[in-house]
């Protein structure tokens, strides 16, 4: 159902309904999206909505135009990025992410402690291995010594983890399609599946985000 | 009609006020004819208030009574402005603390920078009212893009201690794009780089059929020219030190005049392989020196080089490469330097634009958009703009951490919200530090302001839930509202703005500011009504001493008596409406007396002509427009 944001009629905007980012644009739960037709429909609304139109309202106006205009670009900027868009579906699903307790990844990097983290399994040898390097770039770092060699492997680890990246994103891609499918079938314990794979892979590349800033961190890129 | 709103540029080192006229914007210029009023403010004589050209001379005379560059301290603490107290002359008040507004000495007065921004404004709005003949209260005023929260709110007081509505703030590259694309109507990506007087400022936007889309903005909101004029003032103090002998840096009266060679130097340099500095000094020595543009460009190098990283960074935020840009667009005084422009050329492999007036493009932008607040016009429809956030919004966490909360380079208006609960048993306040910047410790963040919740029910410890709603608003100024959750009740919060006024000083200062307006909009409707009066009475006096005034049959004549005792009468009294009501009927009334004085030969071209341009050509005393400002 798509949420009524100004009078078909006179054209005015109307007062805010608290709904969802897809609702407000009339778009099903879905993660495929046209973003050629998002773009336009973002366009279409902020000529109806904008605090621009409402400048010489009256002040009830001039503050659901406010409203409507801050919900309209709070959702098109979690809605054209498609990362944003499949962590604001999970919140929806009720899925808690890794990625919401970024403030306490970012108290952690800065204080210096240890975040508890869980490496996702495949890795843990490649993240001790990657460790243990990065502790001897900065131990020679500190020393004064320079070694070309290390550096050059943590160079190419850096390579490795980038191209996971990567990968992990087509993966992400092929789920929508599934999740989409999924949707369109109305099969809810399929989706529940699906959902898992996506938070799975969302946490795995969040992971492999702050390796590769750490490496980049330690190497001074 | 609807009330009509001027666009303005309250710009570093000069100010202008533009409107729409037809379908295109133009420069309201001052009384002097001028469409540039130096941003210069001074107390006179008998405190009075002096602003523009007139106010420079102040600079050199009694420089303790004048002030320049007053942008630079807008929104901004003392211990924010050490650097700009090494290079520019503010006289500050003492006792100053931080995070509070700053107070400038203009010989025993003291002035917040607001209050100082508002004599130049209550200049161009009184600019704007000659011009226009009836009062202006409404204004959309530009801002650096790249200005922060207190710095934009700073400017939003100003406007409201002139007595001007200010309707929206605009960035002053985006307005520059809406002056741009008015002419252009075309789609593609534009970058704007402006570097003015005292800010540099780099926007990046997407323009699709009407829609004016920032992608991506960054900037710098202290470097420009004066940094530029700083250099060169250093090395000609250098210069008298080492060759004559002469310390004159503790002069303020010999730097200013320095300065303003200096500046005239560089403004020829831009045109010229060379420039000479001649000037004379205390003592009769005299200061010579000649810069040549290789020697200037080798010293502006660094200032200009700073411009750079902002935007290579605005380019990667836009997920852009330089060849995906259509066009450049230049804006502000300082892109006129050969040197700037070809740095800009290099930086995005493309010829930028030069053919808008760099100094005007911005008022003529906020013209623009001031049209488009009114409702609009042919000439502006389907135009609208959508820009952004500057700087990210964050809040401090636990450890003194900043946790962004909105993100730098997001549409505006836009939102967050966020969740916060207690402590300890019965807590029934929680304090919120709101942060702006990139950084990731709060002390490296702008602090924005401390806000207080409070009257929380009492609960048990994290039980209470206190949802906090962040609403950055179309002018780029953040608002908070606050509701407990559990009770439903909404939450108190007392904003501590850091840097900035509270709505009560605000009020006081306008009030204050009556005493320094010279006389108020009626005032001076009703001294020019009156002068008009008058002259057409005397032209009236000659013409019944003209032959033609027999010519004129007896009831004509009885006419005229008649409605100019009643112009007598009305000039008597208050009402400025009434006596120019009386004085249009006197023309009306002399228009035949007019034609007749005329020779039968000219008459014919004459014709509609009233009695006193008959005699004295172009009323001098009518508020009529002065000539159409020139809009390239």
């Amino acid at each position: 159902m798509r949420a009524v944001h100004f009078c078909s009629a006179c054209g005015k905007v109307q007062p805010p309904v608290p709904v969802d980012y897809f609702s407000f644009f009339g778009l099903p739960r879905k993660l495929n999206i046209d973003h050629g037709l998002l773009e336009r429909e973002f366009y279409n609304l902020s000529r109806k909505l904008h605090p621009d139109l409402y400048a010489q309202a009256d002040s009830q106006e001039q503050e659901w135009s406010l409203e409507q205009s801050s919900q309209l670009n709070d959702a098109y900027r979690t809605l054209k990025d498609p990362i944003k868009r499949t962590q604001y579906l999970l919140r929806l699903e009720g899925v808690e992410l890794e990625e919401q307790s970024k403030t306490a990844t970012e108290k952690a990097r800065v204080t210096g402690e240890v975040k508890k983290q869980v490496v996702p399994p495949d890795l843990l040898e490649e993240v001790f291995d990657l460790n243990l390097q990065l502790e001897e770039l900065r131990m020679n770092q500190k020393t004064g010594e320079d070694d070309p060699e290390l550096t050059g492997e943590l160079e190419a680890r850096k390579a490795e983890f980038e191209q996971k990246y990567a990968g992990l994103f087509e993966e992400l891609k092929g789920c929508w399609s599934q999740w989409d499918k999924l949707v369109d079938a109305g099969n809810e314990a399929g989706r529940a599946t699906v959902r898992d794979k996506m938070v799975d892979l969302l946490n795995r590349r969040n992971y492999i985000r702050n390796l590769v800033r750490d490496v980049n961190e330690a190497l001074g890129n | 009609m609807s009330e009509r709103i001027v666009g303005i540029d309250l710009g570093t080192t000069n100010s202008l006020v533009a409107h729409m006229q037809g379908g295109a914007p133009v420069v309201i210029p001052g009384e002097d004819g001028l469409n540039l009023l130096p941003s210069v403010v001074a107390l006179g004589r008998n405190d009075q208030i002096v602003v523009g050209n007139p106010a420079r001379k102040y600079l050199i005379e009694t420089p303790e009574c004048a002030v320049y560059s007053i942008k630079r301290l807008m929104g901004r603490g003392i211990e924010d402005v050490q650097d700009e107290l090494k290079l520019f002359p503010f006289h500050l008040a003492e006792d100053l603390r931080p995070e509070e507004v700053l107070g400038i000495k203009l010989g025993e007065k003291t002035f917040t920078p607001p209050e100082i921004s508002a004599f130049i404004l209550r200049q161009l709005k009184r600019n704007a009212e000659r011009y226009f003949g009836s009062g202006i209260t409404k204004a959309v005023i530009t801002v650096p893009a790249y200005f922060n929260d207190a710095q934009r709110q700073a400017t939003k007081d100003a406007g409201r201690i002139a007595g001007l509505e200010v309707l929206r703030l605009v960035n002053e590259p985006t307005a520059a794009s809406l002056a741009y694309g008015l002419d252009k109507k075309q789609n593609g990506i534009v970058a704007v780089y402006d570097l003015g007087g005292g800010t540099f400022d780099i926007s990046i936007l997407k323009l699709h059929d009407g829609i004016f889309e920032v992608i991506a903005t960054n900037g710098d909101t202290h470097l420009g020219g004066d940094d530029i004029d700083n250099l060169l003032i250093t090395i000609a103090l250098d210069d008298i030190r080492g060759d004559l002998g002469m310390d004159l840096r503790r002069n303020g009266e010999a730097v200013q005049a320095i300065r303003q060679a200096v500046i005239d130097a560089k403004v020829a340099l831009s045109s010229q392989p060379s420039a000479k500095l001649d000037l004379g000094l205390p003592g009769g020595k005299r200061y010579q020196r000649e810069i040549t543009r290789g020697q200037f460009e080798q010293l502006v190098q660094p200032v200009i080089n700073r411009t750079v990283g902002p935007c290579r960074q605005a380019m990667k935020d836009a997920g852009l490469k330089p060849e995906q840009i259509d066009e450049v667009v230049l804006v502000g005084g300082s892109t006129r330097i050969p040197k700037v422009r070809q740095l800009v050329q290099e930086l995005f492999q493309r010829v930028p634009h030069t053919d808008l007036n760099p100094d005007e493009v911005v008022a003529l932008g906020a013209a623009v958009q001031a049209n488009i607040l009114s409702g609009g016009s042919e000439a502006t429809e389907n135009m609208l703009l959508l820009d952004v956030t500057p700087l990210s919004l964050g809040i401090e966490v636990a450890g003194g951490v900043t946790d962004k909360i909105i993100l730098r380079n997001s549409t505006i208006p836009a939102s967050a919200t966020q969740h916060y609960t207690t402590q300890v048993d019965g807590q029934a306040n929680v304090a919120i530090h709101v942060l702006q910047g990139e950084r990731e410790l709060a002390k490296d963040c702008r602090s924005l302001a401390r806000f207080d919740l409070k009257g929380i029910p009492p609960m048990a410890a994290g039980l209470p839930r206190i949802e906090v709603r962040f609403l950055i608003d179309a002018n780029g100024i953040l608002n908070v509202t606050a509701r407990e959750q559990r009770s439903g009740k909404e939450a108190e919060i007392s904003v501590q703005p850091s840097y900035g006024l509270t709505d009560n000083q605000v009020e006081s200062m306008i009030l204050d500011s009556f005493d320094y307006a010279e006389e108020d909009f009626r005032e001076r409707q009703l001294i020019e009504a009156r002068n008009e009066a008058e002259t057409i009475r005397s032209a009236l006096e000659k013409g019944r001493k003209n032959q033609a005034w027999q010519q004129l049959a007896n009831d004509e004549r009885k006419k005229i008596d008649k409605l100019e005792k009643a112009l007598r009468t009305a000039q008597t009294e208050e009402d400025y409406q009434a006596i120019r009501k009386a004085i249009e009927g006197l023309n009306q009334a002399t228009f035949r007396l007019a034609e007749l004085m005329m020779d039968t030969a000219v008459a014919s071209v004459l014709k509609g002509k009233t009695i006193d341009q008959a005699y004295l050509g172009e009323g001098p005393a009518a508020p009529r427009p002065a000539a159409k400002a020139d809009s390239k």
